[in-house]
């Protein structure tokens, strides 16, 4: 049964970010990549990591969305971009990615299938507890230097735009 | 194929769909969701290789990955919204002057 949720979560996945690629107005492009990543966090759901299927909601579309969002709203020019939507690059772009994701889906295709015994002994060490209990005890270091980096983001992000205000 | 080569063979193609935006497209802000799109395809890779092999770091890996991408996101918006107000544009073409 989770097969065809995959399959069904996968298909909305590639329609979704295509359409973020051929929509006009960045604020749909920008609803199509939430639902892009609504979907992936669903095929994790499916994939039994909870954890990650929740963070996925949480920070990306909770939080980096949000921002998009906002910084659309602050900058939403009818320029050149929103008039000629792609580049003159597009159709050999189109061509090459095309050649690349065929060449991909194949090799990857072709790769021997392994551990399946470990991957159908699956228990639950992705659930919230688990996770949590061996994340404290592995990463708890790397857990407050994520809590730096993200205070160095803001720091910096607050520098840029008084060096911009000031310049 | 079974499903975990199909997810991240489903990675990949996301992956170069992500790529394919940031080429062709001549929007800004449709630029930076694009590498979101690439971003996300990595992250499903990493977890897809951590559910077949049971593994914490690699769920590990992409909280890490998240906290990462909030922090790229946050300063990619400060400094798109000030060369922006500078120029009056979204087009990429107009900010080929840039150095470094």
């Amino acid at each position: 049964m989770s097969g065809i949720f995959i399959a069904f979560f996968s298909a909305l996945a590639v329609v979704f970010a295509i359409m973020v690629i051929t929509m006009r107005q960045p604020m749909r492009a920008a609803l199509s990549l939430v639902a892009h990543m609504v979907c992936l966090a669903a095929l994790y759901a499916c994939l039994g990591a909870h954890v990650v299927a929740v963070f996925q909601v949480l920070i990306y579309v909770g939080a980096v969305m949000v921002f998009m969002v906002y910084t659309i709203m602050l900058l939403d020019d009818r320029d050149m971009s929103y008039q000629w939507v792609f580049s003159r690059l597009a159709l050999p772009a189109v061509v090459v990615a095309g050649l690349v994701a065929a060449a991909l889906w194949v090799l990857i295709g072709r790769l021997p299938v392994t551990a399946p015994a470990i991957a159908t002994a699956a228990g639950d060490s992705f659930t919230f507890s688990s996770f949590s209990v061996a994340f404290m005890q592995h990463y708890w270091f790397h857990f407050e230097l994520a809590t730096v980096l993200l205070l160095i983001g803001i720091i910096a992000a607050w520098a840029a735009v008084k060096e911009g205000s000031n310049g | 194929m079974d499903r975990y080569q199909f997810l991240v063979a489903l990675a990949g193609l996301i992956f170069t769909l992500g790529l394919l935006g940031v080429v062709i497209r001549r929007n800004l802000l449709v630029v930076m969701m694009c590498l979101e799109i690439m971003l996300n395809a990595v992250v499903l890779s990493f977890v897809t290789t951590a559910v077949r092999t049971q593994s914490i770091p690699g769920v590990a890996m992409t909280f890490f990955i998240y906290v990462a991408a909030s922090c790229e996101v946050a300063l990619a918006m400060a400094i798109m919204v000030i060369l922006v107000r500078r120029r009056h544009s979204l087009d990429v073409g107009t900010f080929q002057d840039l150095k470094g």
